[in-house]
């Protein structure tokens, strides 16, 4: 199923490669560190030249010159467009409506895209404290769109999540838009969910659905690591492999180290 | 209120004096700083002095409140992100919260009481800014305002939907570290300016934590850069490298290897003790830290220059 390729790739470079593609014509991104930090700077270098990479420390136009550490390393800020207090990152260009894409990652996700990261089990008496919303919760309500990296695992795709700390399509997309529209939410919601299997868009009904399947990925594969009975698109594709450029990028500018793709 | 207006007389203090005069037990404490210039300092000299049934406060925790939870300082937890970031969890400050109502310690559990980022830098702003609440749309359709009843839906009094409001948040004494300030206690940071602002105008007393003291005419001729104004200071510590393992732009980076180190240091309890013993209650404070350090490690971390250009403020008289 896989096509040839000339240069092997590990499954974190495919998700790289496929959240950066999904960022075509995205003009402001809402970073977060690891992957989705090295997708966006990905995407600035290929598919969205104009992007303004933001940070939730209080950065807009970042121009990292090293991949961040953290969600506030010093290199966000040297070149920087501007430096904003984190009450201005978040109230005007968040919660002001200008962050088109926000990306998200989760330790447990729903087949809506509603995400927990606040614990596993019993909220006071949890089995696994985790680290809360942090900016989460209002990317979730005021980016324009969310998209949502992670990798696929039965305990993380799970039919109901333990809290919900991030809302996404709620319990359907009719529900999730009349709330959206009646609370003056600005966001639609998460778009696409990419994973180290594949890449999930969100039908009308706001369930999210395969449609591209990564190359060497199998559906067998797709449905053993999610907790409820998928839907899968009639024209599933398969996701172009990174071409060597994209490679090149990962490799010897963005994370030379390996710390993320290996 | 106190009124704590004061003459612009020096206010620069050991770091000893300032928590022994400054901080109480049982006070809530504000030690801000978004990843950059984070007064760890300050915090192993709470953990120093042996202060008991603190509240801390910080959108996140760090290491920092992880060593002061290890340390015993804390009864209590306000925050918005728990976790060592880029590393993983806060494990002192885990075996607390997830062990039940009584640690393995025999301690109590900590109490948590969360928000989102917004929600604590809006908890500032309405501390600072004298306002019974703060409004966001943020909380919405979420499991939060269940965990914390103190995150309230609200009508807008104009008839157009619902927000949620968060309390004002006052600590009854905030820390900040800064790259400078006067003897008096003018502020000029740069690089990410977090919520230190919002912290610093909410609590009622203040510690302003520097790399170095400026005579008053450098701060003078850049006032654009002035965060803080030393009216709202209570005290000045000059302690050069005293936000290490974080950074302060332009003079050190993180120290990664340090926040990668407090991993396995903190899963275990007793390794935990042991490095509290040898580089908190073992040292007199952080100029012993420093020398601990050693000069090889402490000159790694110097980033190479990348100065600002200069801007004319113009001569009007």
């Amino acid at each position: 199923m896989a096509t040839p390729r000339a240069t092997a790739f590990s499954q974190s470079e495919m998700m790289i490669v496929a959240a950066a593609r999904e960022l075509a014509g995205q003009r402001v991104c809402f970073v977060g560190v690891g992957l989705p930090n090295i997708a966006v700077n990905l995407a600035k270098r290929t598919v969205a030249p104009d992007l303004e990479l933001v940070y939730e420390a209080g950065v807009f136009g970042a121009r990292p010159a090293r991949l961040p550490l953290s969600i506030g390393d010093p290199t966000i800020v040297t070149g920087a467009t501007a430096v904003t207090s984190m009450f201005e990152l978040f109230a005007f260009y968040l919660q002001g409506g200008l962050i088109d894409v926000g990306f998200l990652g989760a330790a447990q996700v729903d087949r809506f895209g509603n995400i927990n990261t606040t614990v596993i089990g019993d909220y006071d008496a949890p089995t696994t404290r985790l680290p809360g919303s942090g900016g989460a919760c209002e990317i979730a309500i005021n980016a324009r769109q969310v998209f949502i990296i992670m990798r696929q695992s039965a305990r993380s795709f799970v039919e109901k999540i333990d809290f919900r700390t991030s809302p996404g399509n709620l319990g359907g997309a009719d529900n999730a838009a009349r709330i959206r529209r009646e609370q003056g939410w600005l966001g639609r919601g998460p778009s696409v969910v990419v994973t180290d299997l594949g890449i999930w868009h969100f039908g009308d009904d706001g369930e999210m659905r395969l449609d591209s399947l990564h190359p060497g990925a199998t559906l067998e594969q797709v449905r053993e690591t999610i907790g409820w009975e998928p839907r899968i698109a009639d024209d599933l594709a398969v996701t172009p492999a990174p071409t060597d450029e994209e490679l090149r990028l990962i490799r010897v500018e963005l994370d030379p180290g390996g710390a993320y793709t290996k | 209120m106190p009124d704590n207006r004061r003459v612009s007389t020096s206010k620069v203090a050991t770091m000893r004096d300032a928590i022994a005069d400054l901080v109480r037990d049982g006070n809530t404490v504000a030690i801000e700083g978004f990843t950059h210039l984070i007064s760890f300092a300050a915090g192993h000299e709470i953990i120093r002095q042996r202060k008991r049934d603190l509240t801390l406060a910080r959108l996140t925790p760090d290491l920092i409140y992880d060593q002061m939870v290890a340390g015993g300082v804390a009864r209590k937890l306000i925050f918005s992100w728990l976790g060592n970031p880029g590393v993983g969890g806060l494990n002192a400050i885990r075996r607390r919260v997830e062990a039940g109502p009584v640690a393995a310690s025999g301690e109590p559990a900590l109490e948590l009481e969360e928000y989102s980022h917004f929600g604590m830098v809006g908890r500032y702003m309405a501390g600072a800014t004298n306002l019974p609440f703060f409004p966001l749309r943020s909380y919405f359709e979420t499991d939060l305002p269940r965990a914390n009843p103190l995150i309230r839906e609200i009508e807008s009094p104009y008839g157009d939907g619902t927000v949620y409001a968060v309390p004002p948040l006052k600590p009854d004494v905030t820390i900040i570290h800064a790259q400078r300030a006067s003897a008096a206690g003018d502020t000029q940071v740069w690089g990410l300016l977090g919520c230190q602002k919002e912290a610093a105008f909410a609590a009622d007393r203040l510690i302003v934590v520097v790399e170095e003291v400026v005579d008053e005419s450098i701060i003078r001729a850049d006032p654009n850069r002035t965060i803080i104004p030393g009216l709202i200071v209570d005290a000045v510590v000059v302690e050069p490298f005293g936000a290490h393992p974080s950074y302060v732009q332009g003079s050190y980076d993180r120290d990664n290897r340090f926040y990668l180190d407090w991993d396995p240091i903190s899963r275990d309890e007793a390794a935990t003790q042991a490095w509290l013993d040898e580089w908190v209650y073992g040292l007199a404070g952080r100029a012993e830290y420093v020398e601990k350090l050693g000069v090889e490690r402490v000159a790694s971390l110097r980033p190479g220059p990348a100065p600002s250009g200069v801007v004319d403020y113009g001569d009007y008289r």
